[in-house]
């Protein structure tokens, strides 16, 4: 099999125990050459001890580690090449931008003669050719977030590791961030490994995503398939928004499931693997699906789809996201999405409204 | 501003109490350093001219500060003095800062409030416990073996001893505030671009820590150099300046060249403060 | 492996650490203990007992001298604490953030400044022939010369003005820690000024507040210089008896009992003070 070769990083059966907390839980996967990896979960999930294992910062309980195929269990953190962006960057403050970036090539010994050509070249790269001289503090924050990443580069890794590096930046710099983080992996062509709490990082930068919780993997997939397909009723409520109800299976018939929600309400949707006739099972629905129609424009409900009847509680304009809520018959509030033009056939609140979503958009899980 | 003030009659007494205070705290240094620069042979009014001679005549009686063997002989092992004792206690210091910063051992609590404890102890009884202590073994040793140990009778070693036993509290404090301070994820971003841990420690740890050991060190040495309680009871032939000065003050009567030492001291710890302040200062954030 | 390197670092860090606790502060201590409980009965014959206590109960000047070293001591603390609070807060919380740093450094460089030479200055200032007598005589003011050193008032200021600098710079640090914004709310919420000092400002200040109040209170009950030189030879400080009993009487066993009298005193005032205003040793002298 040359499987290995192909593969930048492949991790088997790796756990992590602290005590009797099992922070990783046996997680296995493998990253394809080249390609931009994301393990995206809450806090607390194990994600950051996972990515410290493969850095080299704590040994696994139990399970292997390869690196381009050789396992790196016995080599020590400043021997293995796979460089870390940590989240707070940790820029060395007393050293200025050349060094930080010729630190680790002082370390390997490198020429002297060769050091400053190689460290402009990766400053080059990160489009800011100039500043080598500076201080770590004359930096903006986005300079810093490119410094660091030149750092590890310079040293040509097999592997970068990212640790939440953009949660300190403001809002607008982080957008801006994304898309640079995903140039510059295309551009060194690197494999990346970026751990985040935050969905739309890893769904816009990545080619594959792993939706970690409670140390172990959910799935594991590229964005849209973890967006449409979740796998698990966890990965559905992490990852993007839903409407969310709980309920118990009435019959299955055709592939649609019938079930009466725990408010009372009676709902078609499509059932996931595990739901049988008489399970509890939660209910996910995406609010870009819900459509709304004034009632008094409405048509009689199609029985093979959803319908719901309610009355506009609030607006929440958001530009092209925006979305109102609508307090259904059985008191709840349901978030649909909404066209909001600023003409007089905006919805407001008080209207009434009907709600329609077809029953495949209706996910439904064991629970 | 955290006061009401807009009551302008408070605010105006509130300030006059400062300034007063600060004249408080300037008076007598003032009047110390000021009559160095009298041309009398007493520290006392009237003004009798301008003079440099309490520094720089080297005839009796007006014998200059640095031509009076017995001050300039003080100022010399009080300098020695001072230098070991910082460099010792800034060394210890620093081990400190790493053990109880980093270090996980049982009983950390109480060992740290160990560390601390020196800081409340009379400087007076500092001095006769290691007084009474090396006497002690060094009787010990002469009764017994007919050993002498010189260094264990009242002299240089002991007065260093004395004042490291509680200025290494003061150094340890420092160090130890700025390594809290220390982000440990730059000595794991240090290792993972592939340094060793002795270079770690070489290029990151200590280089942020170097501001504080700076500091520590200026700081232990003017509080050696100002040492008198706990360096009066171990203090043998060798006197450093606080002794000499007072012993000076107290028997023979004071001469300005008292007051010469006195503005040369001022000038001097003020300076060496003002250094440790400004080497603990972090460069502005942009 | 990566264990056994962890461990030898830290008994390598331990081991000066505990040398010099337990050589320079333990066993001094304790053998100082012991000596004050020999008592010498023939010259180079000893006994074990508490007659060097006993002495110290019997003969009203030593324990007067302790009580009166100790109640002025805390009579300059209060001093202290009241002359130095209003500064402090002038510092951290009122002057303009330029101002505030200098007025920080004028108050640190005399604080690194010999308590000697500080005494020296006082005694140019008051003595007979000093400069206040001297510039009074000249406005006319007194007739004659005044003495203004060799009395207790003199001694307490001495004594305020050498430590209240160990009492502000502690308060500094933490009323400038103090947000402004929980004052203003105080106020914003109707308090009025003794209000909001009592119970936001003076709580918020009170690691502070302890901090320098112990360091105060050790400063001036183990200092020696500013009550010799200030109050002269009958100023009965505490200290100098100590220094009498082990360098004049050359009395070792009974000095020994005078010094670990006065560290059990002292250490029973800021035990008491910490109980009372609930605070620990760590997060008060060690904050600084």
């Amino acid at each position: 099999m040359n499987d290995a070769v192909e593969h930048d990083l492949e991790c088997t059966g790796l756990s992590k125990h602290f005590g009797s907390v099992r922070a990783v839980d046996d997680v296995s996967f493998r990253i394809p050459k080249g390609s931009f990896f994301s393990i995206l979960g809450p806090s607390g999930c194990g994600k950051t001890t996972l990515m410290r294992m493969i850095a080299g910062f704590e040994n696994p309980s139990d399970g292997d580690i390869h690196i381009k195929g050789r396992s790196v269990l016995n080599i020590p953190p400043n021997k293995r090449n796979v460089k870390m962006v940590f989240q707070h960057l940790a820029l060395f403050p007393m050293m200025n931008v050349f060094e930080n970036i010729a630190y680790g090539l002082r370390c390997a010994g490198t020429p002297k003669s060769e050091i400053p050509q190689k460290v402009n070249d990766v400053l080059e790269r990160i489009a800011l050719p100039d500043v080598g001289n500076r201080e770590i503090h004359q930096l903006s924050g986005g300079q810093k977030q490119r410094i660091a990443i030149a750092r590890c580069m310079v040293l040509d890794p097999d592997v970068l590791l990212l640790d939440e590096p953009l949660g300190a930046l403001d809002l607008k710099l982080r957008e801006a961030m994304k898309i640079e983080l995903k140039l510059l992996q295309h551009q060194f062509n690197t494999t990346f490994i970026y751990i985040t709490h935050d969905q739309s990082e890893a769904l816009v930068m990545s080619d594959n995503v792993a939706v970690m919780n409670e140390g172990r993997f959910e799935q594991v997939g590229k964005p849209e398939e973890l967006y449409h397909k979740p796998a698990t009723s966890f990965v559905a409520g992490f990852v993007g928004d839903s409407n969310r109800w709980a309920g118990k299976v009435e019959e299955i018939s055709d592939g649609v499931a019938k079930v009466a929600t725990e408010a009372g309400l009676s709902m078609l949707c499509k059932p996931q693997a595990g739901v049988v006739t008489g399970a509890p099972v939660s209910i996910f629905v995406r609010p870009e699906f819900i459509g709304a129609q004034r009632a008094s424009e409405a048509g009689p409900p199609d029985a093979n789809s959803n319908a719901l009847a309610g009355k506009v509680d609030s607006v929440l304009f958001n530009g092209a996201n925006s979305r109102i809520l609508v307090r259904g018959p059985s008191a709840e509030l349901i978030e649909a999405d909404v066209v909001v033009t600023g003409g007089t056939s905006d919805l407001r609140p008080g209207d009434a409204v009907q709600l329609n979503w077809a029953p495949e958009q209706a996910m439904c899980y064991a629970r | 501003m955290a006061v009401s003030t807009h009551n302008k009659g408070f605010l105006l007494g509130y300030r006059l109490y400062v300034g007063a205070f600060f004249v408080f705290l300037a008076a007598p240094l003032i009047a110390a350093g000021t009559f160095a620069f009298n041309d009398s042979l007493f520290p006392a009014l009237p003004w009798q001219g301008f003079t440099l001679d309490w520094f720089f005549n080297d005839t009796e009686p007006k014998l200059g500060m640095f031509h009076d063997r017995r001050l300039l002989r003080g100022l010399y092992y009080s300098g020695v003095i001072g230098v070991l004792v910082a460099s010792l206690s800034v060394f210890v210091a620093t081990c400190n800062a790493f053990l109880f910063v980093r270090g996980e051992f049982p009983a950390k609590n109480f060992f740290y409030i160990l560390m601390i404890l020196p800081l409340v102890i009379p400087g007076v009884i500092l001095g006769i416990s290691i007084l009474v202590m090396a006497s002690n073994i060094a009787n010990g040793m002469e009764d017994n073996f007919s050993i002498e140990i010189e260094m264990l009778r009242p002299g240089l070693p002991l007065v260093v001893l004395g004042q490291f036993s509680f200025i290494t509290t003061i150094t340890s404090l420092v160090i130890s505030a700025r390594l809290k301070k220390f982000d440990s994820s730059m000595e794991e971003a240090a290792l993972n671009l592939g340094a060793t841990r002795a270079r770690v420690l070489r290029t990151v740890t200590l280089p942020f820590l170097r501001p504080a050991i700076i500091a520590a060190w200026i700081v232990a040495f003017l509080v050696s150099f100002e040492n008198f309680n706990t360096t009066l009871f171990l203090v043998g032939s060798e006197a450093p300046l606080t002794i000499t000065m007072f012993d000076r003050m107290a028997k023979v009567g004071s001469t300005p060249v008292l007051n010469a030492v006195s503005f040369f001291l001022i000038i001097g710890s003020g300076l060496l403060a003002l250094v440790s302040v400004l080497v603990q200062r972090d460069p502005p954030e942009t | 492996m990566q264990g056994d390197v962890k461990r030898l670092s830290l008994i390598l860090l331990f081991a000066p650490f505990a040398l010099w606790i337990v050589l320079l502060i333990i066993l001094p201590h304790l053998g100082m203990v012991y000596l004050s409980l020999r008592e010498k009965v023939a010259p180079r014959v000893y006994e074990f007992g508490f007659g060097n206590y006993i002495d110290f109960i019997q003969e009203p000047i030593y324990w007067n001298t302790l009580l009166r070293t100790g109640s002025m001591s805390i009579l300059v603390t209060v001093l202290a604490l009241l002359i130095g609070f209003p500064i402090a807060y002038y510092i951290a919380k009122i002057a303009g953030r330029r101002s505030r740093g200098a007025l920080f450094l004028l108050c640190l460089i005399p604080l690194w400044v010999s308590d000697l030479i500080r005494a020296f200055g006082w005694i140019l200032l008051l003595r007979e022939t000093g400069v206040i007598s001297t510039s009074l005589q000249t406005m006319g003011l007194i007739s004659e010369p005044v003495e203004f050193l060799y009395n207790d008032a003199t001694v307490i200021v001495g004594l305020v003005y050498t430590v209240i600098l160990f009492m502000i710079v502690p308060l500094v640090s933490t009323l400038d820690g103090m947000d402004d914004a929980m004052v203003e709310a105080g106020y914003n919420l109707g308090g009025s000024g003794p209000t909001v000092l009592r119970r936001i400002i003076i709580p918020y200040a009170m690691p502070g507040i302890v901090a320098g109040c112990i360091v105060v209170f050790m400063l001036t009950a183990g200092s020696y210089l500013t009550p010799i030189l200030l109050g002269g030879k009958n100023s009965s400080w505490f200290t100098e008896q100590i220094y009498d009993q082990f360098i004049t009487r050359f009395n070792w066993e009974s000095g020994a009992a005078f010094g670990f009298l006065l560290l059990a005193f002292t250490s029973l005032v800021v035990w008491a003070g910490l109980r009372l205003t609930g605070q620990n040793l760590a997060n008060t002298v060690a904050k600084n």
